[in-house]
């Protein structure tokens, strides 16, 4: 320091010209960058400076019907327009956490519910709907609605459609081969044996994408323990893993992946492409446990082997003296809007008026309808009948309406650290790199 | 900033009279300050704090470093790094050292390989992982295509095979840019050396050994230095071939920082492995400059 002044003293007039020069840029620097943060593209915070409001949601076979619904307000309410915008699903989870962190949060936040929909209440991000949402939520399935509530309050809403997980089956490969869809897991073992030896792989999983794998822990969890095992790890309940249904669920799922359950390059199966889809409808697998959106995909991907009448739906095995009730479900019960407490008073109301009128009304219900989703209100039966796809989504409805509990995918329901650490280890368990004695000990040590 | 400007401030002061003037140096000093040092300043700061991304930083002190350097699957993730490093160079560097010899020669037909080997280097290393994961898929890839079973195996998906199928893809994607280097240095050797050698009777292996390779000397330490530098930001091939998995067969460092920051949401940590990549970044570059003797850089030719 003292060197510095004493070099100072003896600065020549262009250097010191030269020093407050740079010195000067180096702080208008981040002034100038943080006002390029203050006007963020969809009228961050709520504001596009004409009373309307924002809403950022996903691409994909959803996309479509939100962009009737924001159309259809956009319509009637020209004083107030919606300003969409739509993201990739694993950019937009990465995306929307930072903006809500930032204060820069669109109005609408498209959530989960679960961990992070904790986190925003919790961090006073988005603001309590009860009260405010009543025509909505008397449209919405209760037990759906329920997932967007906090701490008994409603922060979140349901806003799409109903996503099961259901068992897919190639019925051309079980003719083929003459046996029946599993209902039992003796059952599936056998039929696993069964394709095996005609050299077909019995279950497609996208390993790569590790997420598909948490449909096979929650199902068997769920079969095994009932939904109380992982109740408890969601409310951080000390050595909540050591649950034995965790165990035997693990165990179960090395024994099929050892049986060849799985073929032997399912960890190369990527989920992005609907290539473990591709695999179930060009007949190299005999049956897939994905979400009901992966119905839409087998339609549009192979349409002549749709036609033919080759797909077919069956519910999880039951397991033989397991606690859950067999027609529990899981899968998600709904994605959910959340709105931004950045957001003016103004444009929060201008979304309470949206969400009463708009989501999920009889047009938006149409069309998830026409687009083979499953409506996540209550009161769609005839529409469905009525639909080219009524077998499945009869199907899936009443799954989802008969369900004595509806499990939200657990890398959703959980924080985003303790999901990472449960991908990572779920994926090794599927490798046979760990033991479930490892994973359930490496689970419990994320648990606070 | 100080310690920058203060130990060049002699050799400033006699350039300003001849050479450029050290304005010229303002606007990218503006640039690194405002976009290097600066967000550098800053995640130092974050590596001692606990965030997640919402609400208010907390002060944590040294407890995010204390984290890293104590868990398991960070410290898998350097040693992965340290193994991606030394594997990619040794496949990386003979390669091009041999084919950016080959392609120095005067005949028509290495122009045309030349292009053909250059074409990598065009794609971006999205495009390459993207590109790679579908043909290396197991069911629709290229085992499919031309029905050679031999090409469907689990390659990403295995933990043995994963992390040398990246080693491949890294070296065929960055392959073509050392062996240009190589090509240049080799093409400045001036043939009266290759004469005297066929002179003495040297054959082609020891014309390699005896004149090629000591002449292009500054080359291998250009070439060298960014490989191993550039090993340590083989997060885009990664990320999109393989994401870290199967399990963390193959989450380097750089990517486990991301996977931390940005999936985990634990800024801290994160932030604190970030700092050590710059560290282990700077301490390698540093290292190599000073075993070539940058400082005494003398023309390859000299005593040519």
């Amino acid at each position: 320091m003292s060197f510095q002044q004493h070099q100072n003293r003896r600065t020549s007039r262009p250097r010191r010209l030269r020093r407050t020069v740079l010195a000067s840029a180096a702080l208008i620097a981040p002034l100038a960058l943080s006002a390029c943060g203050g006007a963020q593209p969809g009228g961050a915070g709520g504001d596009n400076g004409e009373g309307g409001f924002s809403a950022w949601t996903l691409t994909g076979s959803q996309q479509d019907a939100f962009q009737a619904s924001f159309d259809a307000w956009n319509e009637a309410n020209p004083e107030q327009q919606i300003s969409s915008e739509f993201f990739a699903n694993d950019a937009y989870k990465e995306k929307i956490r930072t903006a809500v962190g930032a204060g820069n949060a669109p109005t609408l936040i498209f959530n989960w519910s679960g961990g992070t929909l904790a986190d925003y209440v919790a961090n006073g991000n988005v603001v309590d709907l009860t009260g405010h949402v009543d025509d909505l939520e008397e449209r919405a399935i209760e037990a759906i609605e329920k997932g967007g509530e906090v701490d008994g309050k409603q922060y979140a809403v349901p806003n799409n459609s109903t996503q099961p997980v259901v068992l897919y089956i190639n019925e051309k490969l079980f003719d083929q081969v003459g046996v029946e869809p599993p209902t039992t897991w003796e059952e599936t073992l056998e039929v696993v044996e069964a394709f095996k030896a005609e050299g077909i792989t019995p279950f497609a999983v996208a390993g790569q994408s590790q997420w598909p794998y948490l449909m096979w822990i929650q199902y068997l969890t769920d079969r095994i323990g009932g939904p109380e095992v992982f109740n408890a790890i969601a409310n951080n309940e000390p050595d909540a893993w050591s649950h034995p249904a965790v165990a035997e669920a693990l165990t179960k799922i090395q024994e099929l992946v050892d049986a060849g359950g799985f073929g032997d390059s399912f960890g190369s199966v990527v989920a992005d492409a609907n290539a473990d889809a591709a695999l179930v409808h060009t007949d190299k697998a005999a049956m897939l446990l994905q979400g009901s959106w992966v119905y839409a995909g087998f339609k549009a991907d192979a349409p002549e082997w749709y036609e033919e009448g080759n797909l077919g739906f069956a519910p999880f095995p039951t397991i033989a003296g397991g606690a859950g009730d067999p027609a529990n479900i899981v899968g998600n019960p709904a994605n959910f809007w959340a709105v931004s407490a950045d957001a003016s008073e103004e444009a929060q109301q201008a979304a309470f008026d949206y969400l009463n009128e708009y989501t999920l009304n009889e047009e938006s219900i149409d069309e998830f309808i026409s687009l083979g989703l499953v409506p996540s209100t209550d009161g769609a039966e005839e529409a469905i009948a009525a639909s080219e796809d009524a077998d499945f989504l009869e199907y899936a409805y009443s799954m989802v309406q008969d369900a004595p509990n509806f499990q939200l995918s657990w890398d959703q329901a959980l924080a985003p650290d303790q999901a990472q650490e449960l991908l990572t280890n779920l994926s090794q368990i599927f490798q046979g790199s760990i033991t479930p004695d490892q994973f359930v000990e490496n689970m419990n040590a994320t648990i606070k | 900033m100080s310690s920058t400007t203060v130990p060049s401030r002699p050799r400033q002061r006699r350039r300003t009279s001849t050479g450029p003037s050290t304005w010229m140096l303002a606007p990218a000093l503006i640039f690194f300050t405002v976009f290097a040092l600066i967000p550098l300043l800053g995640v130092a700061v974050l590596s001692l704090m606990n965030w997640d991304g919402l609400g208010t930083p907390t002060f944590a002190g040294f407890a995010n470093w204390r984290t890293v350097f104590s868990d398991p699957v960070t410290l898998h993730a350097m040693w992965l790094t340290f193994a991606m490093t030394v594997l990619t160079y040794i496949t990386q560097a003979p390669i091009s050292i041999l084919l950016g010899v080959f392609m120095a020669g005067n005949e028509k037909y290495r122009a045309v390989y030349s292009v053909l080997y250059f074409l990598p280097l065009l794609f971006s290393a999205a495009a390459v992982g993207i590109a790679f994961k579908a043909l290396l898929d197991p069911n629709f890839g290229l085992s499919n295509a031309f029905n050679i079973p031999l090409l469907s195996q689990d390659w990403l998906g295995s933990t043995d095979l994963v992390f040398y199928v990246l080693i491949f893809v890294i070296a065929w994607c960055f392959v073509p840019f050392h062996s240009l280097l190589y090509q240049a240095g080799v093409k400045q050797i001036p043939t009266s050396m290759y004469e005297a050698a066929m002179l003495d009777g040297a054959g082609r292996v020891r014309t390699f050994f005896s004149v090629t390779l000591p002449q292009i000397k500054y080359t291998v330490i250009t070439s060298s230095t960014l490989m191993i530098v550039g090993s340590l930001t083989y997060f885009d091939l990664v990320f999109v071939m393989t994401n870290g998995g199967p399990g963390n067969a193959t989450r380097i460092l750089p990517l486990d920082m991301y996977l931390t920051g940005f999936r985990s949401y634990q800024m801290g940590p994160a932030s604190a492995i970030a700092v050590i990549l710059v560290v282990v970044g700077l301490v390698i570059s540093l290292l190599l400059n000073r075993l070539s003797g940058s400082d005494k850089m003398e023309s390859q030719q000299e005593g040519a």
